[in-house]
């Protein structure tokens, strides 16, 4: 144990997702070793993260206006939605330049076992958004696990009597794995959603 | 006892890190434990689909120092796609396990019995047997029961006198005579301690004729009386979707 100063720097950096008490001590000493310069630009950078960073309040991204980029930018499709668990998940979905609509951030999953029901979500905010909108297609984006599952489920439940087309991503193989070591699940997830091949 | 095999359902996962998760399993012979999956949130991870909430696995693992690490894992029973897509049984499957977990209060303590009843419960889900809210109901009773709370449905739990008696006591372990009763006793209908003495004995014949009002009445009791002997009730209990 370290006294004082130290001590309390590396028990809040324990805190930090990931890191244990021997990373947080490396890091509290990197911390005490560096210019001074360095480490006010860090504590600079997680004040103002805190102080600027706030939620879309359309879609619930995190962005530093009112409204985040996608959001502000006219020339996204208006008509298609692509509902995703958490923000990362919009830059995942991004990164592959296949989607031109808007997104909407759930901020989770359902999960009863850790006490997330559907109000713990950002579900209310999605049914007023495509009473108000000309939103004509919705693509749930959940994650591919069981979680994700369920809560793609109770979406398409609710969301059934909109009358909107509404959409699953895909699941299957993923691309450069073997066959061998496919699960059972993935498999026939990846036979169901088989495509004819153009001869 | 370095590398071990033996079957288990998942009843719980966590992310851990990067791409690593921690799986709460109830094992066959090992009780409940919690094991690190490394590397299953990957989308090439060698486990895939088969380490999620309510998977029923065949699993070889490796004894760690905190951990045990999960290092093969093959699928017996896949329940999850069943009860994944109906938004009321994954509600259900998701109170069946956190009851187990609770029901198994400490780790590696084999539980042979309170195993056996959630793959059959979570069987007879995924299978849509009978009506989640009966299942879920008469799998709390007869884990009570194998914990050693099973309430007493006819004689008198204080007195032993013959029943059925008209009142229900949380406190006192299920029916109880005139004479016995506690000021703070339920008077349910006699229809709903019958419907209750069926879900604990296995006669379903007798349980899928019951009326909704009974079928309500009894999920109730069934809550307060878990509620009451496990301390603190489960956080996804409030969250189940019944009829």
């Amino acid at each position: 144990m370290y006294e004082g100063a130290i001590q309390d720097l590396i028990d809040e950096l324990g805190r930090l997702p990931g890191i244990g008490p021997k990373s947080a001590q490396r890091i509290a000493f990197h911390i005490i070793q560096s210019e001074r310069v360095d480490i006010s630009r860090l504590t600079d950078a997680l004040r103002t993260v805190k102080e600027r960073v706030k939620f879309c309040t359309e879609c619930g991204n995190i962005t530093e206006e009112e409204l985040c980029r996608i959001c502000r930018d006219p020339r996204r499709d208006q008509t298609a939605i692509c509902v995703v668990e958490e923000s990362k998940d919009v830059i995942s979905i991004e990164k592959t330049r296949e989607f031109r609509g808007k997104y909407h951030v759930l901020g989770g999953a359902i999960s009863p076992i850790d006490g997330i029901g559907p109000e713990n979500l950002r579900i209310r905010e999605l049914m007023v958004r495509l009473a108000s909108t000309e939103i004509q297609e919705i693509i749930i984006a959940t994650d591919p696990n069981l979680e994700g599952e369920a809560t793609a489920a109770y979406l398409a439940r609710a969301l059934k009597p909109l009358g909107m087309k509404v959409s699953r991503l895909a699941s299957g193989l993923p691309v450069g794995g073997d066959l061998e070591y496919a699960d059972e699940i993935t498999l026939g997830r990846a036979f169901e959603g088989r495509r004819t091949l153009d001869s | 006892m370095a590398v071990y095999r033996d079957q288990a359902v998942v009843l719980r996962t966590q992310k851990l890190g990067e791409a690593d998760r921690i799986i709460t399993l109830f094992t066959k012979e090992h009780g409940r434990l919690r094991a690190v999956a490394k590397g299953v949130r990957r989308t090439k991870s060698k486990f895939g689909a088969r380490l999620e909430p309510t998977s029923f696995v065949d699993l070889q693992l490796y004894a760690g120092k905190t951990f045990d690490i999960v290092t093969q894992a093959q699928s017996i029973e896949n329940f999850g796609e069943a009860l994944a897509t109906d938004y009321k049984n994954w509600t259900t499957a998701n109170s069946i396990l956190e009851a187990a977990e609770r029901f198994t209060e400490n780790e590696h303590e084999p539980a042979l019995q309170q195993f056996n009843l959630v793959v059959g419960a979570l069987r007879a889900l995924a299978h849509d047997t009978y009506d989640s809210s009966l299942i879920l109901d008469a799998y709390l009773l007869r884990s009570l029961g194998v914990a050693g709370f099973a309430p007493s449905m006819t004689t008198c739990s204080k007195c032993d006198l013959p029943g059925p008696h008209k009142y229900f006591s949380l406190v006192g372990g299920g029916s109880v005579c005139v004479d016995c009763r506690p000021s703070a006793a339920a008077t349910p209908a006699p229809q709903t301690l019958s419907l209750m003495a069926n879900l604990m004995t296995g006669d379903w014949n007798g349980a899928v004729e019951s009326e909704p009002r009974s079928r309500r009445e009894a999920s109730g009791l069934i809550a307060a009386y878990l509620q009451w002997h496990l301390e603190r009730g489960l956080r996804s209990l409030p969250l189940v979707e019944r009829i």
